[in-house]
């Protein structure tokens, strides 16, 4: 085609006149589009200021409700440590000691200390002090001591606060004699409030002021243990045979799948196939931590894997020929040069994972790690409850006692997953190689 | 004998394999002048191997061991163990000489091993897949599919009092799948997805570099707080403000657990996740198409507008779409702020369930492993899987096709 090269027709001379940038509309239209583009703007920080204040109204309401649960309003009694009251024979052993009959000694210290009055002030549960004092030194038997014990729950947060001292008697949480009593003691100085190590060395207990999250913490590290154990070697085995021997067929093709499907599956379903394959059909213990684990792993497998695959893709193929080069076999390659190379990306990923698996509730709640325990569990085939469990279980309990307990608990789990998340992000930045 | 016992005298075993193993191929007398071509593998491989040999036989003879569940006498398994892991062990050692291919052997085991590991995901992908076709089929032989789809009625609580007229039980799922649908896929994702969209397009077109490298983070955070957590903060402080507000409204029927207070948390919960795939979408589109726009004297918004968030549907549509399938298969907030009352009502001040508070609801407390209570949740769980399954595969797809449109 020649047309291409002959000289294009002149333009058409302007039949309008030039853009009148100080045209009263122009101005007005421009001043309009560069409103509408400071409202956009000040939405999307609008949006981000939210949801960022959504996180610390969040974390403000936690430590409000959490902070008090840290500390605990005691009494003084002064115990006789009968050892006919115990009902302890001349058997000193520590079964024995464990077992002996603390209650009646508890109910008439607080009688003969505290007065008649004063009975429903300690806590019902006050005597595990007690025993834990006597089974920590035996020789006390027969001698007088003065012991502090916590108060009941509704005394606890009247001394917090917490309750409203108007509010009309029938309403109150806390009974008439009871704040006469607890007044009274305070009068004379037998009440005092202090750090709550109850909290941190017991477990479950009906009564809040006696409820502590040791157990709860045990078992969620058991669960933990047996989900690293398991998870860490298979997935980083699985990422190098993926990454680094896998031939492209339709197999390996399907086990990508899977590894993908499976990150996106819900958590719940996975607490599914724990109850119907490792508690119905392979018959291992019900709320264990084993079983627990062994739920954890398969969710966290492709965390891992994942994260694995990144990290040995990141190193760079000139490390492989070289080793190659001078007579490494394809196994010896991997694992005494990539895999120690990716070792930092691949365990930063691990540790985000078993941080997701650590808040994970719904799949233990399947499998019946939902239970009331009042020991910590000593074997992973023990029944045992989780951080995250627990959360909940004290969640369902209305006792401002329990709310108080349970915010401080969430507050010990967020603690628990900053340090995994701080130790991940210095492994990170102290490790991470860029090539 | 204990068989955690036995199991140590096996990798004691090993042990001692290895060792000797190791110790007879490093006494190899190098024959000729150049013995590297003589000796093939180096002595921890000869060591690995024997180790290989004595252990794979004697675990393997455990094994049977155990599984035949103690019907032979218990003096069977240790001397079977013995037996095989000793002659495992001597068979092994007779083949020990400087020209032995011992870490071909050894690597190959190891591949074995590298196979089985990648095996897993799909064990496990079956593992479900089974599992709950399984106990949701034992479902379907007494509750009809089509009712258990269809049903208006969900009241699982009945079927277990025999003497009851409807003895066994509703099992309507439709309320279940609505409320799952109310909060997850439209309160929770009103609230997500313009959050989301707008904190994504800020931090990536409006913010400082030093303010997104602080902000991010921090939204970030929002993903990492345990779900549970989430629930407790809907249950204490969010639903009683939401139940005000109904009132306040005039909604007579406002409850203290509603599919509202739900579904803000949820939603709220998973902003971060919608961002960040928003994010990944709009940092997709060709710089040429922005700056095409900003130079024809577009404002930036403009830009956004017309030019960035149109190239990025797709992409933001397939993360929606993810988004969703997190959403409807979130459990902990429902559970604790939604509430077990299967209303069909649209509503959002009320009461509704979803598909995992009633899965953890049936499962949960006493089960009776016959009861079709019990075996319901299956066939829910069931639901969930495939619908966030096919949410997923879907998503992915729209999101990888589109990212190839740009390459």
């Amino acid at each position: 085609m020649s047309t291409l090269a002959e000289p294009l027709p002149a333009a058409p001379a302007a039949r309008r006149p030039p853009t009148d940038w100080k045209d009263p509309a122009m101005l007005a239209r421009v001043r309009r589009r560069y409103r509408s583009e400071r409202i956009f703007r000040s939405v999307g920080l609008a949006a981000l200021v939210f949801a960022v204040g959504f996180l610390g109204l969040l974390l403000v309401t936690m430590l409000q409700n959490g902070l008090g649960g840290f500390r605990q309003t005691q009494v003084k009694i002064e115990a006789v440590l009968d050892p006919t009251l115990l009902e302890l024979g001349s058997d000193r052993s520590e079964e024995a000691l464990e077992s002996a009959n603390y209650v009646a000694v508890y109910t008439r210290a607080i009688r003969d200390s505290l007065g008649s009055d004063a009975t429903r002030v300690a806590s019902a549960s006050g005597w595990l002090a007690l025993r834990e004092r006597v089974m920590a030194d035996p020789a006390l038997l027969g001698q007088t001591v003065e012991i502090w014990v916590p108060v009941r729950s509704p005394i606890d947060q009247y001394a917090k606060g917490r309750i409203d001292p108007d509010i009309p008697p029938e309403l109150s949480p806390i009974a008439p004699d009871q704040r006469a009593a607890y007044l009274r003691l305070k009068e004379e100085g037998l009440i005092r409030t202090g750090f709550n190590r109850t909290f941190l060395v017991t477990s479950d207990s009906k009564a809040p002021e006696t409820a502590g999250i040791w157990g709860a913490l045990v078992g969620s590290l058991m669960t933990i243990a047996v989900t690293l154990a398991l998870a860490f070697p298979v997935g980083v085995l699985s990422a190098v045979y993926l990454e680094e021997f896998a031939p492209r067929n339709r197999w390996t093709d399907l086990i990508e799948v899977s590894i993908n499907n499976l990150a996106a599956v819900p958590s719940i379903i996975f607490g599914l196939l724990g109850l119907a394959v490792f508690l119905n059909t392979m018959g291992l213990p019900r709320s264990a931590p084993l079983v627990g684990g062994l739920t954890l792993a398969l969710m966290t497998l492709p965390v891992i894997v994942v994260a694995a695959r990144a990290a040995i893709k990141a190193v760079p193929p000139s490390i492989r020929d070289a080793a190659l080069g001078i007579g490494a076999s394809r196994l010896q390659t991997v694992f005494e040069h990539v895999v120690p190379l990716a070792l930092p990306g691949i365990l930063t990923g691990t540790i985000i994972g078993v941080g997701r698996a650590l808040g994970e509730t719904a799949p233990l709640l399947m499998i019946g790690m939902k239970a009331f325990i009042v020991d910590a569990p000593r074997r992973i085939t023990d029944p045992a409850t989780a951080l995250p469990v627990q959360i909940f279980l004290w969640s369902e309990d209305v006792d401002r006692g329990f709310v108080e307990k349970t915010s401080a608990a969430i507050l010990v789990l967020l603690m628990v997953l900053l340090l995994i998340n701080a130790v991940a992000i210095y492994l990170r930045n102290k490790y991470e190689r860029k090539w | 004998m204990s068989s955690t016992l036995l199991l140590a005298v096996a990798v004691g075993l090993a042990f001692v394999g290895y060792f000797y193993g190791r110790a007879k191929a490093a006494a190899f007398t190098p024959a000729g002048p150049r013995p590297w071509l003589h000796i093939h593998s180096r002595p921890v491989f000869h060591g690995w191997f024997v180790a290989l040999a004595v252990a794979i036989p004697a675990l393997l003879a455990l094994g049977l061991w155990q599984a035949s569940g103690g019907s032979l006498p218990s003096v069977v398994g240790p001397v079977a163990m013995l037996v095989a892991g000793l002659g495992g062990g001597a068979w092994a050692i007779s083949r020990l000489e400087p020209s032995f291919r011992a870490r071909t052997w050894v690597e190959r085991a190891i591949m074995v091993l590298l196979l089985a590991a990648s095996l897993i995901a799909i064990l496990t992908t079956v593992g479900i897949v089974f599992s709950l076709l399984f106990e949701a089929g034992r479902f379907f032989t007494r509750v009809s599919p089509v009712e258990f789809l269809f049903g208006t009625k969900w009241s699982p609580q009945m079927a277990i009092r025999a003497d009851q007229v409807g003895s066994s039980g509703a099992f309507g799922g439709l309320p279940v799948f609505w409320g799952t649908i109310f909060i997850g896929a439209i309160i929770a994702m009103l609230v997500a997805v313009p959050l989301g969209l707008l904190s994504a397009i800020y931090l990536s077109q409006y913010a400082t570099p030093l303010a997104r490298k602080v902000l991010k983070p921090v939204l970030e955070v929002l993903a990492g707080v345990p779900t549970v957590v989430y629930g407790f903060f809907a249950a204490l402080t969010v639903a009683p403000a939401v139940r005000n507000l109904g009132l306040a409204l005039g909604v007579s029927e406002a409850s203290g657990q509603s599919a509202l207070a739900a579904g803000l948390v949820m939603g709220i919960m998973i902003i971060p996740f919608v961002s960040s795939m928003a994010d990944d979408a709009i940092n997709a589109v060709p710089q040429a198409m922005r700056d095409g726009s900003l130079a024809l004297g577009a404002t930036t918004s403009e830009t956004v507008r017309h030019v960035v968030i149109p190239a990025a549907l797709p992409g933001i549509v397939g993360g929606i779409l993810l988004a969703v399938s997190r959403a409807i298969g979130e459990t902990m907030i429902v559970v604790m702020a939604a509430g077990l009352a299967a209303n069909l009502t649209a509503n959002p001040f009320k009461s509704v369930t979803t598909v995992t508070v009633q899965i953890v609801q049936l499962l949960t407390g006493d089960q009776e492993f016959d009861s079709p209570k019990t075996l319901s949740a299956f066939a829910l769980g069931l639901v969930l899987f495939l619908i966030t399954l096919v949410l997923n595969i879907y998503a992915l797809r729209i999101v990888k096709k589109y990212r190839e449109a740009y390459e």
